[in-house]
């Protein structure tokens, strides 16, 4: 039993599995990326040569810096990580619920950004503070928006907060997409994974071009290809969340069924992609007045919408 | 190591250190980044940050004023790193060679030097060309 669970962490729905299939997702962004800027784009192994070669290089810790902070922080927030993609793999693969899968899922994503504030104010460096302060406000912006869309499948699936009961229910009552509550709560879920990940109309913790990618800005080395390894695995789990709690997650009996349940994966990535690809990144005051004042009471009402059972 | 450089080559992630130039390079290195090039297609990426490079794009005579940082960006980058210096102003000064002010005279005063791409300014495709040699001597 304890040697099941231990291959369920570390090969198959978690850690090896999640690491190659996110650098492989990782790919699929920067082509698709590139295919919209009329590039060419990278090649297939590319983020597998970026990590191996970050995992040969040098370390550099910063003089009169809590270095015990600096150093637990990736590895904190890539355990995390490993566990959410290990929970809702299995219920994508598997149809397998552990009882409170999503009340643990919302918990260890914002586990990430925890780390991720740590490790940026741990370094002392100010562009990593304001990357740090800006992931705090992200936090509080976000999360409640977050939490009403997943009270939306919680609640037509009969008050449960386990993933394989909600696939069940959609496996005998339908998808929960079609209907009206479904569809808006999926429609805020797309944009709550995309400030959750840090992705392009949300990017402002780790604005690249503004703040030299914030709270990483002082990692290097393997600590660095943790952050970016967490970051793509992120890539695997979401979409694979709003799947199994919208689309009735994955079906692998058939030929048919696989290709239907890649599908439905590929087309929630394609579309977090092309939605980074086309909005310029916003101001955080103007994140948080779109979380709290528009996305938010629009999750609410499709909360109410699912009560009265719309 | 051996299998090291291998992937190393694949995955160029290049800090352009600005140290005192007229402008002319530092223009040509942001066209090199831009789709005309795809130098994303080598794995070659433009960070912010000189604690996630790998090579160092150094531009301009180097001033007495600049000098002590650059050696601090060179010290402060992650082993192993590269350097190469583009323009001619990296390796004899070009238009200012006769000018006090020349601290990197040629650049190999301030820090070790990989590689020197000349040209007023160099061509996209000749720092493609000076990149790609400068990896071709790594086995």
């Amino acid at each position: 039993m304890f040697l099941e669970y231990l291959f369920y962490v570390l090969v198959f729905p978690g850690f090896l599995f999640a690491s190659v299939l996110g650098l492989i997702v990782g790919w699929v962004e920067r082509k698709v990326s590139a295919k919209v800027q009329f590039r060419v784009g990278p090649p297939f192994f590319q983020n597998f040569y970026d990590v191996f070669k970050l995992m040969g290089k040098e370390i550099v810790l910063i003089k009169n810096s809590p270095y015990f902070l600096f150093i637990i922080a990736p590895i904190i927030a890539f355990a995390s990580v490993t566990i959410t993609a290990t929970l809702v793999g299995m219920s994508f693969f598997y149809q397998v619920g552990f009882g409170a899968d999503l009340l643990f899922i919302i918990y260890l994503t914002v586990i990430y950004s925890v780390s991720l504030i740590i490790g940026g104010s741990s370094t002392g460096n100010i562009y990593s503070s304001i990357g740090a302060g800006r992931e705090m406000k992200m936090v509080l912006s976000d999360e409640v928006a977050f939490i009403l869309v997943l009270l939306v499948p919680i609640i037509k699936a009969g008050y449960t907060i386990n993933l394989a009961q909600i696939i069940n229910f959609q496996a005998n009552n339908g998808m929960i997409i079609g209907s009206a509550s479904g569809i808006i709560a999926f429609i805020i879920g797309i944009i709550c994974v995309q400030a959750k990940m840090g992705m392009q109309p949300f990017d402002i913790a780790e604005a690249e071009t503004e703040i030299v990618e914030g709270p990483l800005m002082e990692y290097s080395g393997p600590l660095l290809a943790f952050w970016k390894l967490s970051h793509y695995i992120m890539y695997v789990f979401f979409p694979m969340l709003l799947v199994i709690l919208f689309w009735g997650g994955a079906n692998l009996n058939s030929v048919g069924n696989v290709i239907a349940s890649i599908a439905k994966y590929l087309l929630v990535v394609v579309l977090l992609i092309l939605i980074k690809n086309t909005n310029p990144r916003v101001r955080i005051d103007t994140a948080l007045k779109f979380f709290w004042k528009y996305a938010s009471p629009l999750a609410f009402i499709a909360v109410i919408l699912a009560i009265l059972g719309a | 190591m051996a299998f090291y450089n291998k992937i190393i080559k694949k995955s160029i992630w290049v800090f352009h250190v600005s140290a005192s130039p007229c402008n002319n390079c530092d223009i040509e290195i942001l066209d090199l980044i831009t789709p005309g090039y795809d130098v994303e297609r080598f794995g070659i990426k433009l960070v912010g940050s000189v604690r996630h490079a790998d090579v160092l794009l150094v531009t301009g005579i180097t001033s007495h004023k600049v000098a002590p940082r650059v050696k601090q960006l060179y010290e402060q980058a992650a082993k192993p790193i590269f350097v190469v210096g583009i323009g001619t102003c990296t390796v004899g000064g070009a238009t200012f060679k006769t000018s006090y002010n020349r601290a990197g005279a040629p650049l190999d005063k301030v820090i070790p030097v990989d590689a020197y791409i000349p040209g007023c300014p160099p061509k996209p495709e000749a720092m493609i060309d000076g990149i790609v040699k400068l990896l071709g001597t790594l086995k």
